[in-house]
């Protein structure tokens, strides 16, 4: 059994974190380029400039890409041969998590659901982190981290569809969820689809399809097909960057499936917006 | 689309002479306020008691900033989404204030109170936090401090870039920007 200090999970996560904060993953960078190139109408071209500027400004003086630093979400596969020396592997990402965003000066955006108050004095700076946990094999620790925001958050849906709706119904209503999020969801946008599953199945897996790298195709390429006919139909819809009128609405969907009931055919759609802050590291 | 220069507190005839689509580099003192504290605001007016700055000609950024690294006056301070603002702004504009910076559309009431009290709903680009906290010079908690990131700031800005969405003809810039680039 191969035993991990928590001090040294909490490092991990908190560096992670600071680092995500200001430093622009480069497969948005570059799939952001990749879209002001192609962009035909000048007003979003010219708000996608701002945002690689913006991201030059933000790693080279280590200011926060966006004032809203999100809510921390991980995504955690510990193996089975492993075991975290000094505390639960749960307060280890906890402490981190508030570590990163206490010393990278990113916002506290937790509140309590009715008064609107932030908890940090009852349980801490941007606490408690939303952790999702696997079991693996072998004597490692995987951590997918991603920092979410808001206003992307607000215009994600989830519906329940009878087996009948099909890739159609499916397609239908992303559509439907994108067109009506308009602008809000800061534009250009990543679009994760949970397919199958049950009703929470499906939503955790839209989530975690925001996780994947955007240069990445989908293995299955009935999947890939269909990621591929959606983000044609979504940027049709026109909204372009910040909702300005554009050809570039979506820089990418990505889909995972998974089986489901004989009865229910369950779909999710997860909005990221352009500031996609997404890493991963090995412990 | 044309490029103007506008200095806080701003009046009928400024905000006259914008159209949608325009380009607007602000200057001077402007408020910050979002949800909670758009809703302490409204309950003020209500209640016919004094606010703690003076609305007339003022432009309200809907912003909760990142906290300032040391020697800085404010950290990341890019717009926040607009709509949930909707049902507070237009009794923001009837009593005086000319101005909101935020991001997403607007609902009809928020778009008929901009063209009934000549009110301006201008667009910064979301997510451009570093960019934008850049223009602010200065910053200063004057209201709800217990709110945290949402609470009133009086802040100073020089050039700050936005974008005319709303203006008092009724124009709304996403609507024509979408009807130009959406393929049926």
């Amino acid at each position: 059994m191969r035993e991990i200090e928590f001090d040294v999970v909490v490092k991990a996560v908190k560096d992670m974190i600071m680092h995500c904060g200001t430093d622009l993953p480069q497969d948005t960078y570059d799939a952001l380029e990749k879209a002001m190139e192609e962009e035909k109408s000048p007003v979003s071209k010219e708000v996608i400039r701002q945002l690689l500027e913006n991201a030059n400004i933000a790693k080279d003086e280590k200011r926060p890409l966006c004032q809203d630093t999100g809510l921390a979400v991980f995504f955690v596969y510990v193996g089975e041969e492993v075991r975290i020396n000094g505390g639960l592997l749960r307060d280890a990402i906890n402490k981190g998590t508030e570590q990163g965003y206490t010393e990278g000066y990113l916002r506290a955006s937790t509140c309590e659901p009715f008064s609107r108050l932030n908890l940090k004095d009852s349980v801490g700076y941007n606490l408690p982190a939303i952790i999702h946990f696997d079991i693996v094999k072998g004597d490692k620790i995987d951590i997918e981290y991603a920092a979410k925001g808001g206003g992307s958050e607000n215009v994600s849906r989830a519906r329940v569809f009878p087996p009948a709706a099909g890739k159609d119904g499916i397609v239908e209503y992303v559509k439907e969820v994108i067109s009506d999020a308009g602008g809000n969801p800061c534009p250009p946008i990543t679009v994760g689809v949970g397919i199958g599953g049950t009703f929470e199945k499906a939503v955790i897996s839209s989530k975690h399809a925001l996780f994947r790298d955007l240069e990445t195709e989908n293995p299955d390429s009935e999947m890939a097909e269909l990621e591929a006919r959606m983000l044609v139909e979504i940027n049709n819809l026109g909204i372009g960057a910040m909702g300005m009128g554009g050809t570039k609405t979506a820089l990418a969907v990505h889909i995972e499936a998974n089986p489901c009931h004989i009865a229910s055919l369950p779909v999710s759609v997860n909005v990221q917006c352009h500031s996609s802050r997404h890493t991963h590291i090995t412990i | 689309m044309a490029t103007y220069s506008l200095t806080t507190p701003i009046t009928s005839e400024d905000t006259k002479q914008l159209v949608a689509g325009d380009t607007v580099l602000l200057n001077g003192t402007i408020f910050t306020a979002r949800d909670a504290a758009h809703s302490r605001l409204v309950k003020l007016i209500e209640e016919g008691k004094e606010l703690p700055f003076d609305l007339e000609g003022s432009i309200i950024y809907f912003v909760g900033p990142t906290p300032p690294k040391p020697g800085d006056p404010i950290g990341s301070a890019g717009p926040t989404t607009s709509y949930r603002m909707d049902s507070f702004s237009p009794t923001m504009l009837k009593n005086g204030s000319k101005g909101m910076i935020g991001k997403g559309n607007r609902n009809q009431e928020v778009k008929d109170a901009c063209v009934a009290y000549d009110g301006i709903y201008f667009g910064a680009t979301g997510g451009a936090g570093a960019l934008l906290g850049k223009q602010i010079r200065s910053a200063e908690v004057i209201a709800y401090p217990e709110l945290g990131p949402e609470a009133v700031r009086k802040i100073t800005v020089e050039d700050f870039p936005v974008t005319v969405v709303n203006d008092t003809k009724g124009n709304d810039l996403y609507q024509m920007g979408r009807e130009q680039y959406e393929v049926k």
